[in-house]
């Protein structure tokens, strides 16, 4: 569905933080991107709705040359997407209700109960359905993120980005998120790319990680070979995070039957 | 540095400003473009509360520059003219300053201090926290959404508040020369009517209109060119404000040439 063809990007001070990248991403699948910091992680995802364009190579989003797309043809692509800031990125002068409402008022021609009523029960799904009147300051770094999430997802986008969506969040929160994310991706066939530092939320989700790395893709592979994986940067990522091989297949195992269990 | 070295700096300084310059007339062009959505009653609504950011909450900051530039003016004018026995023309003279230069200069520089460096530090602020960025994947236009309604908001503003610092400027002359300088009351405002020309308000109004679309589109292009985080956003503001005041000056002069 989404394709990078030979991908560079530099930027100044001559930094290549891309160079000759090329992968493809499924129609439906949660596609994780890891690595360490500066290794392109959230360029790719920029590069994928043209918040950023490639020096050479070309994105596609299916037939759709993203890199190369402007006025009403990007405008077009950039309506099948949703995207999750790492800040959220809600307009701080707006409340939440309003912030989710936006795209929706801005970009379609509904009549303000139909955006009432796609707008709470997007709030609904993320679990803020009370918060609609809050202001964003007067919200956790968490229900912050929930609320861009509502936002990203109120247009019902057939593709979802989310730029690091459990950073700085505790834990169990994450772990919310995470299920959001899952939940949405099984619930309504949402292709989703995940950029995170987290393995344990990577390892839970994902159906192909990719690790990046000196700005090429080290591997790309389904989670169960990711934790066997001998590559010594994967192996590094997965030891700072005390992520065992057997502990942590275990781990994303049990959560995998969880929400089979749960979609069942 | 070399003769060659010293050259080519200049010559790309020269471009730099040229393509700087190209950038925010892109902005003006397009938030002026965008103001056939002016109408929509989203737009109108956005537009009433930036005219009240403007005007309203400017308003007691304006009042006293306003009052004592007059006093000033009266005073320094009125000493002078005392010497040839003249004091009872000091209402002529703060009048046909007020309305021609002070009125629009004085309004513009306190907007531009004021609402123009809140509006750079805003915008900027929302291109660091990406903001901007989301709302160009909502593909919703930055400049259509932000810039337009500050900009039309500004636009009416600056001229009512040029008019708003005359007439206070010239009620300030009138309380240093009655004060100070002994020249009775009505002896003050008729001479200041008799001097207060159309054209000069026409003129003053007209700087000050252009003067509201300077100081969105510098304010606002700084906004929008911030980078690197909170001293980034300092920069953009500190900017916008120095472009502002010379561009004021600036443009100011060359109306007063157009018309006089």
């Amino acid at each position: 569905m989404i394709r990078f063809e030979n991908v560079s990007k530099t930027f100044g001070g001559g930094k290549r933080v891309l160079d000759g990248v090329s992968y493809e991403i499924e129609r439906g699948e949660i596609f994780t991107i890891v690595g360490p910091s500066g290794t392109g992680k959230s360029v790719s995802l920029k590069h994928m709705i043209r918040l950023l364009t490639p020096d050479s190579g070309r994105v596609w989003v299916e037939r759709d040359c993203v890199s190369e797309a402007s006025g009403r043809d990007l405008s077009r692509i950039r309506s099948r997407f949703g995207y999750l800031f790492q800040s959220a990125a809600l307009l701080a002068w707006m409340d939440v209700y309003d912030n989710v409402a936006l795209p929706l008022r801005e970009k379609t021609s509904l009549t303000e109960g139909e955006i009432e009523r796609k707008v709470l029960a997007a709030l609904e799904a993320v679990g803020l359905g009370g918060e609609g009147a809050a202001m964003p300051a007067d919200l956790s770094g968490g229900m912050q993120k929930r609320a861009g999430l509502a936002r990203a997802i109120v247009t019902e986008p057939e593709i979802v980005l989310y730029d690091e969506p459990t950073s700085g969040l505790d834990p169990v929160t994450s772990r919310r998120i995470d299920e959001l994310i899952s939940d949405l991706s099984s619930r309504l066939g949402i292709t989703s790319v995940v950029v995170t530092h987290d393995l344990h939320s990577a390892l839970s989700i994902s159906t192909r990680i990719a690790m990046l790395g000196g700005g090429k893709v080290l591997s790309i592979e389904p989670p169960e070979s990711f934790i066997h994986s001998p590559l010594p940067q994967a192996r590094a990522f997965l030891d700072a995070q005390y992520i065992t091989r057997r502990g942590a297949w275990e781990n994303a195992g049990r959560e995998a039957a969880h929400r089979e269990a749960k979609n069942q | 540095m070399t003769p060659r070295n010293a050259v080519q700096r200049i010559g790309q300084w020269f471009i730099s400003v040229i393509a700087e310059t190209g950038r925010a007339a892109a902005i003006c062009i397009g938030a002026i473009a965008a103001m056939r959505h002016a109408h929509e009653p989203r737009m109108r609504r956005e537009i009433v509360r930036q005219m009240h950011v403007c005007a309203v909450k400017s308003l007691p900051v304006v009042s006293v520059v306003a009052f004592f530039i007059g006093m000033i003016l009266a005073l320094q004018i009125g000493i002078e003219l005392r010497t040839y026995n003249q004091e009872a023309l000091t209402g002529a003279a703060v009048m046909a300053s007020m309305l021609r230069e002070m009125g629009p200069f004085m309004a513009g520089l306190v907007l531009a201090a004021s609402v123009g460096a809140a509006m750079a530090a805003q915008v900027g602020t929302m291109m660091v926290n990406e903001e901007i960025a989301a709302l160009e994947i909502m593909d919703i236009d930055p400049v259509r959404f932000l810039v337009m309604p500050r900009m039309a908001a500004m636009a009416l503003a600056v001229p009512m508040m040029s008019f708003y610092t005359c007439a206070l400027g010239v009620l300030g002359g009138a309380v240093v020369s009655h004060t100070q300088l002994a020249v009775p009351w009505v002896s003050y405002f008729r001479n200041a009517m008799d001097f207060a020309s159309t054209k000069a308000l026409y003129v003053g109004l007209f700087k000050a209109f252009l003067f509201g679309f300077v100081i969105v589109t510098v304010s606002c292009y700084e906004g929008f060119r911030t980078e690197h985080g909170a001293v980034g956003v300092g920069m953009a503001t500190r900017r916008s404000v120095v472009s502002n005041f010379l561009l004021i000056l600036v443009v100011g002069y060359f109306v007063t040439r157009l018309f006089y």
